[in-house]
């Protein structure tokens, strides 16, 4: 079959693509548009390093065909932050040295985001439950647990709260 | 199997128009987490995928005196939010609560859980507690299939080729009603039922259980409706003896097998330990 032609958002800007059926949106977002910020881990939708939001809803961009997301509004780690300055969650991470190997960092980033804009003030349960499926092999959670819980508290005073 | 082609109907006779008219294999997807996964795992078969996320009465519901009319492919974390559904079917909605991780519940759906027909489906004793039932469309039009037929076997259901679970229908239950649902799982988060249980119990004013369903779930080829644990559950105030003969039933109901996850002798034991205590929730529940 033909190449199929998609035209969706992605971090607010419109974007075309040309796919094949099969291929995945994480495979469109690294190899075509060269948003190589999200990782693929497991490519079975276990390891949530591959986490986009789909119209703001948070899910594996490995378990989405690229077909898929024709109009809709792809968030990807890129839409994070800037070059000149870093997100308060992206701060928070480096401060707490939350990361080693860094493959998992911008999915728990992505995740955390899109936790905090439901759930502004987790608990820690709230925050272990809800990264459950971003799962890092270097650090033990100890460290995100505690950059996400301190960027929790540190966002509203950002946003002037 | 290979995907090959693609297609998003908006409409359900559409969908099965196209499912009826391919000229390859075809398969429906809702969320897509284990479609995906098995497409890209197996063989090379070309495969035709028919997306039903661009139906909205895939994904909308109704809850009105007569009880809950779901669009099957709603995905899970919509449906656990729902908050005016958890207040009249918490053990559903606990169920929905368990599949996968948040990313995967932002695409995974109760229509989908149920279509996949994996034994250790989480939702699929939680609707059998709930007598939901299935409304499957296909090109002669409309059927209904109690949800404790729908699945036949291992990753099997009752659905042709060119038919699609277009609403489950779950009755409002009656007063003095509530469900629970709980699974045994090793680790706290991100796992695949060893057993799980479903229970719905209706209590009369003096506490008396008047009505009970009982589906069981990863103890068999299919989630399954165990009469006699309801029947143990009737006539009585859920006391220790009531508890420990439905347990009894749901052990003796069972057909499990032993692998990674856990032996026979064990998912027979924990089955029976299940239903006892979310047959104690309910209970609790019920009297509100």
């Amino acid at each position: 079959m033909a190449k199929v032609h998609v035209t969706t958002s992605v971090n607010g800007e419109e974007t075309e693509y040309l796919c094949e059926p099969h291929e995945t949106l994480l495979d469109v977002l690294r190899n075509n548009l060269q948003l190589t910020g999200t990782k693929e881990g497991c490519g079975s939708g276990d390891c949530g390093a591959c986490s986009v939001t789909v119209d703001g809803r948070l899910t594996c961009s490995c378990l989405v065909l690229a077909v898929e997301a024709e109009g809709r509004e792809i968030g990807t780690i890129e839409g994070v932050g800037d070059k000149e300055k870093l997100s308060v969650i992206q701060q928070k991470f480096l401060e707490h040295a939350a990361l080693q190997c860094g493959i998992c960092t911008p999915g728990l980033i992505v995740s955390t985001q899109a936790m905090l804009k439901d759930n502004p003030t987790p608990t820690e349960e709230d925050v272990r439950y809800y990264l459950a499926g971003n799962l890092c092999r270097c650090t033990g959670y100890d460290k995100i647990v505690r950059a996400v819980m301190d960027a929790a508290e540190t966002l509203p005073s950002e946003r002037g709260a | 199997m290979a995907v090959a082609d693609y297609k998003a109907p908006s409409t359900v006779s559409e969908a099965v128009s196209l499912l009826a008219s391919a000229q390859m294999k075809a398969k429906v997807m809702a969320g897509g987490t284990d479609l995906i996964i098995q497409s890209k795992s197996q063989t090379a078969e070309p495969l035709l995928v028919v997306d039903l996320k661009r139906i909205e009465t895939m994904k909308d519901y109704q809850l009105t005196d007569e009880g809950l009319s779901l669009g099957p492919a709603m995905c899970c974390a919509e449906f656990t939010a729902l908050e005016d559904v958890k207040a009249v079917y918490p053990g559903l909605t606990e169920a929905a609560y368990l599949i996968g991780s948040t990313q995967v519940q932002g695409r995974a759906s109760v229509g989908g859980n149920l279509c996949n027909s994996s034994p250790a489906a989480d939702t699929i004793p939680a609707l059998i507690a709930n007598g939901a039932q299935c409304v499957i469309e296909g090109p002669d039009g409309d059927r209904t299939v109690p949800v404790e037929d729908f699945v036949t076997g291992v990753g099997k259901n009752c659905l042709a080729a060119n038919e699609i679970l277009k609403r489950i229908v779950i009755p409002r239950p009656a007063p003095g009603t509530a469900d629970a649902y709980l699974r045994f799982i090793p680790r706290t988060e991100m796992d695949i039922a060893v057993a799980g249980a479903g229970v719905s119990v209706t209590l009369d004013a003096d506490g008396t259980c008047t009505a009970a369903r009982v589906g069981i779930g990863a103890v068999a080829p299919t989630a399954m409706l165990v009469p006699a644990a309801a029947a143990a559950l009737v006539g009585t105030k859920l006391d220790d003896t009531a508890l420990e003969a439905a347990a009894k039933a749901a052990s003796e109901a069972s057909n499990p097998i032993t692998d990674r996850r856990g032996t026979v002798e064990f998912r027979r034991h924990v089955v029976g330990v299940l239903v006892k205590r979310a047959a104690k929730i309910a209970q609790s529940r019920a009297q509100g």
